[in-house]
C-alpha cells in the first residue's frame, strides 16, 4: 500500500556535497543527480576522506530508490494500516501521549532515538521530552553501541570528550586498535592508517581482538584475547609501566586523581604477566612485547569500539585503557590519546544535544541542580527531567511490564538490533501505543506501529552530523522528499504544536534549530558558570546562508568558522594522508587542523577538581556463564559491505555479493563437536532464542567462540535475527548490552531439499515480482533474500521432500500461462528438478531444487537476467547452470546414427582417408544406415577438388 | 540385403572358400531399402541407393539369378530349385528372404491403388499416383508409415495418415514425444486419424474412399498399407525347416534343422525376436559369415536396438525400453521454445531407454552407454544434458 510509486521527476542539480549516512567515520560525499541516477563521489576536499569512499558509501547511489519506501502517514485501523493526512496521524500522536501522560504521568511514555537521526532532530526530540514532557525517557540506540565510552568518558573527564582527532591517528607511533574491525566497519580512517604506515613503516599497530580479522591481517602483533578480558589485559598494562617506571609523574601530579587505588587494583589483578597471559590466554611473549611496544612508544593511540563497548564491563573497559594514558600523560598530545570509534553517523551528536536518557543536555548534566536549571531558563520550559529516564533495555522491559504505556521509535530497528530481541516483539505488541517513524514501509519495528510516520531519507533531510573525530559536517538535501516524507523534527515540533508549545517549538528550519543548539552549548559556559568543552560559540547566528554553506568544523568552535572569519586550529595542517597522496590539504578545513591541543592541551579537565580521574577497573568475565548446554560464546558484528539492519544497504546489489547469507562462522573442532559442515545449515540457540544460519569456517574463529552478523532480520531472511539469541545482560554503568559475549549451542538444521530462485524485478521504481516467490518462501523450512541487479535472489531450503515441484513450479514462478516459454528438468527419484521461465527471448526467472547443497554456481545465471536475449548456448546451458564448454565443434552432423559432424569428417580425409569405407573404419560414419554415404562420397571428392585447385 | 552383406563380410574373409550364386526375386542389382524413403521424398535417385551392381557380383566371380525366384529346397539332394526350373547345388545355404509388408484382408485390400510401401516398385507406383492423384492415405502410424506419408506429402499429395494407436510410433516414443512428431507433421500438412480401425477400402476400378468402423470414411486415391511385415517363410517350411513366428536360428544363425542351412535378416527369429530394423542384420551378417567361412570366431547374442525416422527436418531417437516400469528411474528435460524433449529411463544405475526429440546428437553415445551398461551414476546430475556436459572435451 505504501511503497511502489516513483517520487516526481529530479531535474539536474549541480553537485552536492553531505556526509555519509554510515559509520561514525563521517566522509565527505559529493552527490550529483542525474535524471536517471544519483552519482556519489568522495568529498575531495572533506577533512575525513579527502575524496575516497569505502564500498557501502560508493553505493549510495543504488540505494536511492523509491523502493520499500514508506511514503505516507498511516495509523492501524483494525489491525491493517490505513494512509492518512499528516494532520490526523499528528492529531492521533498527540492526543494519545497527551492522554496517557494525564492518566499515568510523564514516566508512562518514552521516546527510543538513533544515532541516524540529525542533530537537529535529536536536539528538538530531546527538548521536547525532558523539557516538555518532563521524562527522561529518552534512549538512543547509542546505547548499544558507545555508551560505554561515554560513561568511561565522563568518569575520567568529567566530561564525554573523544580527546582524538584522526590525525592524531595518523601521526601515532604506535596504534592500538581495541575490539575493532576498523579495515571492514571504518575502512576509511583505517584506508588513512594504512596509507600513513606506508609513510612511516617504523609506525607500529597492535591489534586485540579475539578474531582474526582484515584489520588483524595488517597488524605487527595481533592479540586473539579471551573474549571479555581486556580489564585484565589493560590493568596489567598500567601495572607493567608502573613496574617499568613508564609514568609521567609530573602530569599525574599535575593533572590527575585516584592513582593509587587504581593503581592498587591493577597490581591485585593483574600483577604479574604470566597470570594475565593465562587469564587472556595469551602467549606470555606476546604479551610482553605488547607491554614493552606500549611502554617504549610515547606517541600511542589506543582507538576501541564495540569489542570494548559492548560488554558488562564496558565501562571499566574503557577506564581500563584511559588509566594507561593517564599514567603515561599520553594524552592532549599529537598522536596520543584513547580513541573511541563510534558505530553511527551521528552518535556523536545526539550526545552532544543530550540525546540518551542520562544526559541533559549540551554536555550538561540531569543530577546538577545548577544545570538543570541552566536548561530550563534557556528552553524555559514548564518542567525539566531531574531524574535519569530509562536505558535501552530496561526502557523496553518497561514497556513489558506495562509501566511504559507509549513509545515513539524514530530512525531504529529495536526488534532487531536489542539484546533478546524477541521479548522487545511481546513487549511492543502488548504496547498501548507504539509511533514509529522511518524511511521504509516494512521493517521488522513497523509491523507492530500504530502510527506510522513516514521520515525523510539520505538525501533528502538537512541538518548536521558529528563524527568520531568531533567533526560537525552538514547532511544535504539533493532530492525532493519521496511521497509525504517530513523532517524528524517538524513531526515532534508539530505535536509539541498540538499540546499548545508553538512558541517554544517555532522551528522553520533545521538552522533555527543549531543556532538555538550552539547558543545552548555556549550558556553559561565558563569557569564561574557550568564549563565543559563542547562550545559551539563560534557557531551561534550563523543564518541560513552560512549554515547552508558551512564546512566541516571540529568542537569546540569558540570563534566563528574560517570562511567568516578567523577560525581555529585551521593553520599548520599537516593534511591527512589520503589527503598528501591525493592532493595539498584544504586550508579552509579546520577539522584539518590539529585540534587534538584543542582538548586537555593545557591538562585542564571538567572535573570539579578540574582534575583527570584514574577509575579503579576490576576486572570481571562476561556475565553469560558456558555450560553444557550453551558451551559456546557468541559474539556478534558486522561484516563489510553491510550498515545495521540492511535497511539501505540491502537495496544495493553490489553490497550484496561480497556476504550474501547470514551465517556463523566457528573453529573446525567446534563445527565438529556440533557435528556440522561448512555451507550446512544450522540452528544457533541461546536461553533467549535461536536462528537458522549457514555453517562457515573461515578459520578465524578460536575455539569455543563463534560469530554472526548482526544484519540479517525478517525482511532478508526466514529467522536470522541474532539479536533474538544475545542476553539481555549489561554494563552497571552505562547500561550497554553485552553484544559480544552470549552463551550458545549450535546444532545442525536438517532439511530435506535445498534451492534456489532468481526473479527478474518488476520496474526499477519498486513493485518487485517478489510477490510471485512468496509461495515459494512460505514453502521453504528457511529462506534468505539477496538484492540482484535487476533480479532478487532467494537462497532456499525446507523439509517437505515430496517430488510435486513440477506441478507447484509454475504458479510459484508465476509462469502461469500455458503458453508460457517454460523449461523443465526433472529427476523424480533423486528429488531433483529445475525449472526456468523465459519471455520474450529474456530470463525471467528461474528455479534450482536438490536436496544437497550442491547446487551449481549462481555467478553465471545472475549474469544472464542482464542480458536482453538469450542466445542458444545460454538457453542450452541454462537448467545445467552453466555455459556449455567450448570443445571441438564437430560441424552439421552427417552421420546420424553415429552423430559424426562435417568437421570431424573432413579431418579424417584430411588424415587420409580416400574412401567412405575408410572413414567408417575410422569414424563409424556411415556403417550402419548408410544414408550418408553419399554425403560421406560428395565431401571426400568436393575436397579432393579443393586440393587440387590449391595444388 | 543382409544376403549380400554375408557375402560381403564372407568375401573379406575367405575369398576362396565358395563358389557363390544369389538369386534375387527383383529384376536388378541390389539397393539400400532403408533409403526408399529418402527416393520417395526425391532427395535421392534410385542410382544414389544402389549397393551391389551386376558389375561388383562379376568382378567377385558372383553368379546373379535376378527376377528368378527359388521354389523349393532338396535338402536330401543339396539343390535348391528356381521357378525357371534351375538347379543349384550347394555345400551351404544361406536363407535371406527378408518379409513382405502386412495387408489387412479388408474387403477392398485388392484395389488398383492400393499398395504397400516395400521396395522399389511400390515407391514407382507412389510417385506416379502422385503425379495424377491427390488424395493419399496410409494405413499404419509406425517409423514406414510416416516416412511414406511424408514422401508422399512431399511429392504435393494431400496425406492422411490412419493409425489403429491412439499415439504415433508408440513402439519408438512414448506419448510426449509422439505428441510433439504430431504437432510437427501436422505443421506440415499432414492429417491424422488416431484410433482409427479401418472397415473397408472402397472404389470400383480403383480406391475412392475408406470407410471406418465407426463409420466414418475419407476420400483416398492411393493407399498405403504400412502396418507391419511378416517374414517370408514358406520356402523354409516346404523345406521342412523349423519354423515359428520365423525361421529359428540359434547363435551362429545357424537353423536348428539343417548344419547346411544359415539364415539371417528380417526372415529368421533369434531367441525369441525377429528383427525389422537394419542394425541387427548387419551384426548377423557378420557373424553368420564367420561361421560359413569356418572361422566361428564370432557368435551372436541378440541386438538392442535404435530407431530414428527418416524425415528430413525432424530429430528423434529412440531405443531400448523408453516407456519403463516401477523400478525404472526418469530423467526428463523439456523445451518446449526449442522443440526440444528428452527422455532417459534408468535402472540399476545403468540406461535402459532413450527418447530424444529435437536434438538427437548424443543419442549414439546413450546408446553405447546402454548398450556397454555403463554405471552412469557419477554422470547422472548433468548426463541429460549432453554429452559435452559430461566430458567437455568431448564435445
Amino acid at each position: 500500500m505504501m511503497d511502489g510509486s516513483a517520487p516526481p521527476a529530479v531535474p539536474p542539480t549541480p553537485t552536492v556535497l553531505t556526509t555519509c549516512p554510515y559509520c561514525g567515520t563521517g566522509c565527505g560525499v559529493a552527490v550529483t543527480v542525474k535524471q536517471d541516477k544519483v552519482e556519489v563521489a568522495g568529498d575531495a576536499l572533506h577533512p575525513t576522506n579527502y575524496g575516497r569512499l569505502c564500498v557501502k558509501g560508493a553505493a549510495l547511489g543504488e540505494t536511492m530508490l523509491p523502493k520499500g519506501r514508506l511514503l505516507y502517514p498511516a495509523v492501524r485501523d483494525a489491525g491493517a494500516l490505513k494512509r492518512v493526512s499528516w494532520d490526523s496521524a499528528l492529531d492521533q500522536v498527540a492526543s494519545s501521549f497527551q492522554r496517557i501522560i494525564d492518566e499515568h504521568g510523564p514516566d508512562s511514555v518514552a521516546w527510543y532515538v538513533s544515532g541516524q537521526l540529525l542533530t537537529e532532530d535529536y536536539y528538538v526530540a530531546n527538548k521536547l521530552v525532558k523539557g516538555f514532557v518532563g521524562t527522561a525517557n529518552i534512549d538512543t540506540n547509542s546505547r548499544l553501541c558507545m555508551s560505554s565510552a561515554v560513561a568511561g568518558h565522563k568518569r575520567a573527564f568529567g566530561e564525554d570528550i573523544v580527546p582524538v582527532s584522526y590525525e592524531d591517528f595518523e601521526n601515532a607511533d604506535l596504534v592500538v586498535l581495541v575490539g575493532s574491525n576498523t579495515a571492514w566497519c571504518h575502512p576509511i580512517l583505517f584506508q588513512r592508517l594504512v596509507k600513513a604506515r606506508e609513510k612511516r613503516p617504523e609506525m607500529k599497530l597492535v591489534v586485540i581482538d579475539p578474531r582474526r580479522t582484515a584489520t588483524s591481517e595488517m597488524a605487527d602483533l595481533h592479540l586473539p584475547i579471551r573474549p571479555g578480558t581486556d580489564v585484565w589485559l589493560f590493568n596489567g598494562l598500567m601495572s607493567f609501566l608502573h613496574q617499568h617506571g613508564v609514568v609521567d609523574t609530573a602530569f599525574i601530579d599535575g593533572h590527575t586523581s585516584g592513582l593509587a587505588r587504581a593503581m592498587a587494583i591493577a597490581d591485585n589483578t593483574a600483577g604479574d604477566l604470566r597470570s594475565v597471559a593465562a587469564q587472556c590466554k595469551l602467549q606470555e611473549s606476546v604479551l610482553a612485547e605488547f607491554y614493552r611496544l606500549f611502554a617504549r612508544t610515547a606517541k600511542v593511540v589506543t582507538a576501541f569500539s564495540m569489542g570494548v563497548n559492548q560488554s558488562s564491563s564496558g565501562t571499566d573497559k574503557v577506564n581500563a585503557i584511559i588509566n594507561c594514558h593517564l599514567l603515561t600523560g599520553r594524552i592532549g598530545k599529537p598522536g596520543a590519546g584513547p580513541f573511541s570509534i563510534t558505530g553511527q553517523p551521528n552518535a556523536m551528536g545526539g550526545r552532544e544535544v543530550g540525546g540518551l536518557s542520562n544526559m541533559l543536555a549540551a554536555h550538561l548534566d540531569l543530577d546538577a541542580p545548577a544545570h538543570r536549571e541552566l536548561v530550563q531558563t534557556f528552553w524555559q520550559s514548564p518542567a525539566i527531567a531531574d531524574q535519569p529516564g530509562l536505558k535501552a533495555v530496561d526502557l523496553f522491559d518497561a514497556i513489558d511490564s506495562g509501566q511504559v504505556k507509549a513509545v515513539w521509535i524514530m530512525a531504529t530497528n529495536p526488534v532487531v538490533s536489542l539484546p533478546d530481541a524477541d521479548k522487545v516483539k511481546r513487549a511492543l505488541a502488548k504496547c498501548e501505543l507504539v509511533v514509529v517513524s522511518d524511511v521504509m514501509a516494512n521493517t521488522d519495528t513497523s509491523a507492530y506501529a500504530h502510527v506510522l510516520l513516514p521520515a525523510q531519507g539520505w538525501g533528502e533531510k538537512d541538518g548536521t552530523v558529528t563524527n568520531s573525530e568531533r567533526c560537525i559536517s552538514r547532511q544535504r538535501a539533493f532530492v525532493p522528499a519521496a511521497g509525504e516524507a517530513r523532517p524528524d523534527w517538524w513531526a515532534l515540533s508539530e505535536v509539541a504544536r498540538r499540546w499548545g508549545l508553538a512558541a517554544q517549538f517555532p522551528y522553520q528550519s533545521a538552522h533555527e534549530i543549531f543556532d538555538e543548539h550552539a547558543r545552548l552549548t555556549a550558556a553559561g559556559n565558563d569557569d564561574e558558570g557550568s564549563p565543559r568543552y563542547l562550545n559551539l560559540g563560534g557557531l551561534v547566528g550563523l543564518g541560513k546562508a552560512a549554515y547552508d554553506k558551512l564546512e566541516p568544523v571540529r568542537w569546540p568552535v569558540l570563534l566563528p568558522p574560517p570562511h567568516a572569519g578567523g577560525g581555529w586550529g585551521g593553520g599548520g595542517s599537516t593534511g591527512g594522508a589520503l589527503a598528501e597522496e591525493k592532493m595539498p590539504p584544504p586550508q579552509s578545513s579546520p577539522a584539518s587542523g590539529e585540534g587534538s591541543l584543542m582538548v586537555f592541551a593545557d591538562g585542564r579537565y571538567y572535573t570539579p577538581d578540574r582534575r583527570a580521574r584514574f577509575v579503579p577497573t576490576t576486572p570481571q568475565m562476561p556475565g553469560g556463564r558456558l555450560d553444557d548446554d550453551y558451551p559456546l560464546a557468541l559474539n556478534t558484528g558486522r561484516v563489510r559491505d553491510h550498515w545495521h539492519t540492511m535497511t539501505r544497504t540491502g537495496l544495493a546489489p553490489r553490497l550484496a555479493t561480497h556476504v550474501s547469507e547470514p551465517f556463523v562462522d566457528l573453529h573446525p573442532q567446534d563445527a565438529l563437536l556440533c557435528s556440522v559442515r561448512e555451507h550446512d545449515l544450522a540452528r544457533v540457540s541461546s536461553a533467549h532464542g535461536s536462528c537458522v544460519v549457514r555453517v562457515r569456517m573461515s578459520g578465524e574463529m578460536p575455539r569455543k567462540s563463534v560469530f554472526v552478523p548482526i544484519h540479517w532480520n525478517a525482511q532478508f531472511a526466514s529467522d536470522a535475527r541474532v539479536g533474538a539469541l544475545v542476553n539481555p545482560l549489561v554494563d552497571p554503568v552505562s547500561g550497554e548490552p553485552e553484544f559480544k559475549h552470549t552463551p550458545v549451542s549450535v546444532e545442525p538444521f536438517m532439511v530435506a531439499w535445498h534451492g534456489f530462485a532468481l526473479s527478474r524485478d518488476g520496474d526499477p521504481n519498486g513493485t518487485s515480482r517478489d510477490g510471485d516467490l512468496k509461495s515459494l518462501t512460505a514453502d521453504a523450512a528457511w529462506w534468505t533474500k539477496i538484492t540482484g541487479d535487476g533480479y532478487t535472489r532467494h537462497e532456499l531450503a525446507g523439509r517437505r521432500s515430496d517430488a510435486t515441484w513440477a506441478s507447484r513450479a509454475r504458479t510459484m514462478l508465476g509462469a502461469t500461462d500455458p503458453e508460457a516459454d517454460w523449461l523443465e528438468y526433472e529427476d523424480s527419484t533423486a528429488n531433483i528438478y529445475r525449472a526456468a521461465l523465459i519471455v520474450g527471448g529474456r530470463i525471467e526467472a528461474c528455479l534450482f531444487i536438490s536436496p544437497r547443497p550442491d547446487l551449481p554456481s549462481r555467478a553465471w545465471l545472475s549474469s544472464l537476467f542482464a542480458k536482453d536475449q538469450l542466445e542458444v548456448a545460454d538457453r542450452i546451458g541454462l537448467l545445467v547452470g552453466e555455459p556449455l564448454a567450448r570443445g571441438d565443434d564437430a560441424g552439421a552432423t552427417v552421420c546420424s546414427c553415429y552423430g559424426v559432424g562435417r568437421k570431424t569428417i573432413e579431418a579424417a580425409v584430411r588424415g587420409g582417408c580416400a574412401t567412405p569405407a575408410e572413414l567408417g573404419a575410422k569414424l563409424k560414419c556411415g556403417t550402419n544406415c548408410g544414408s550418408c554415404v553419399p554425403e560421406l562420397k560428395g565431401i571426400i571428392s568436393e575436397m579432393r577438388a579443393q586440393a587440387m585447385a590449391k595444388a | 540385403m543382409s544376403g549380400i552383406r554375408t557375402v560381403e563380410e564372407l568375401l573379406k574373409l575367405e575369398p576362396e572358400a565358395f563358389d557363390i550364386t544369389v538369386f534375387g526375386a527383383e529384376p536388378h542389382g541390389n539397393y539400400n531399402r532403408i533409403l526408399l524413403s529418402p527416393v520417395l521424398a526425391g532427395e535421392k535417385r534410385f542410382e544414389d541407393i544402389v549397393t551391389h551392381d551386376r558389375a561388383w557380383y562379376a568382378r567377385n566371380g558372383i553368379s546373379l539369378h535376378t527376377g528368378d525366384v527359388v521354389t523349393a529346397i532338396d535338402r536330401r539332394r543339396r539343390v535348391v530349385v528356381a521357378a525357371s526350373g534351375l538347379e543349384v547345388p550347394y555345400d551351404r545355404l544361406l536363407i535371406a528372404t527378408g518379409s513382405r509388408p502386412f495387408v489387412i484382408p479388408v474387403p477392398g485390400h485388392t484395389l488398383p491403388g492400393v499398395i504397400a510401401f516395400r521396395d522399389i516398385h511400390d515407391v514407382e507406383s507412389m510417385l506416379t499416383a502422385a503425379r495424377d492423384h491427390r488424395h493419399a492415405v496410409v494405413i499404419g502410424g509406425g517409423l514406414l508409415g510416416l516416412e511414406a506419408a511424408s514422401g508422399l506429402l512431399r511429392q504435393g499429395m494431400n496425406v492422411s495418415v490412419v493409425h489403429v494407436n491412439d499415439s504415433l510410433m508408440e513402439r519408438q516414443l512414448d506419448k510426449p514425444a509422439a505428441k510433439l512428431l504430431k504437432a510437427a507433421l501436422e505443421k506440415r500438412g499432414m492429417r491424422f486419424l488416431l484410433e482409427a480401425n479401418t472397415a473397408e477400402i472402397v472404389g470400383s476400378e480403383r480406391v475412392t474412399s475408406i470407410k471406418f468402423k465407426d463409420g466414418g470414411e475419407i476420400v483416398a486415391d492411393l493407399v498405403v498399407m504400412a502396418v507391419g511385415i511378416r517374414p517370408n517363410i514358406e520356402l523354409a517350411k516346404a523345406a521342412g525347416l523349423h519354423v515359428e513366428r520365423a525361421i529359428v536360428v540359434d547363435d551362429s544363425l545357424q537353423t536348428l534343422s539343417d548344419p547346411r542351412i544359415y539364415a539371417v535378416g528380417e526372415c529368421v527369429q533369434h531367441r525369441k525376436n525377429v528383427y525389422g530394423l537394419v542394425a541387427p542384420l548387419w551384426e548377423q551378417a557378420k557373424v553368420c559369415a564367420a561361421h560359413l567361412a569356418g572361422l566361428g570366431h564370432r557368435r551372436y547374442s541378440g541386438s538392442v536396438t535404435a530407431t530414428r525416422l527418416k524425415v528430413t527436418g525432424i530429430d528423434l531417437y529412440s531405443a531400448g525400453d523408453f516407456i519403463g516400469d516401477k523400478d525404472s528411474e526418469d530423467l526428463v528435460l523439456r523445451d518446449p521454445g526449442r522443440g526440444v524433449y528428452k527422455r532417459l529411463v534408468l535402472k540399476g544405475g545403468c540406461i535402459v531407454g532413450v527418447v530424444l526429440y529435437g536434438e538427437v546428437g548424443d543419442g549414439p553415445w546413450y546408446f553405447e552407454l546402454m548398450q556397454k551398461r555403463v554405471d552412469i551414476s557419477a554422470l547422472r546430475q548433468r548426463l541429460l544434458f549432453g554429452r559435452g556436459y559430461c566430458e567437455p572435451q568431448a564435445a
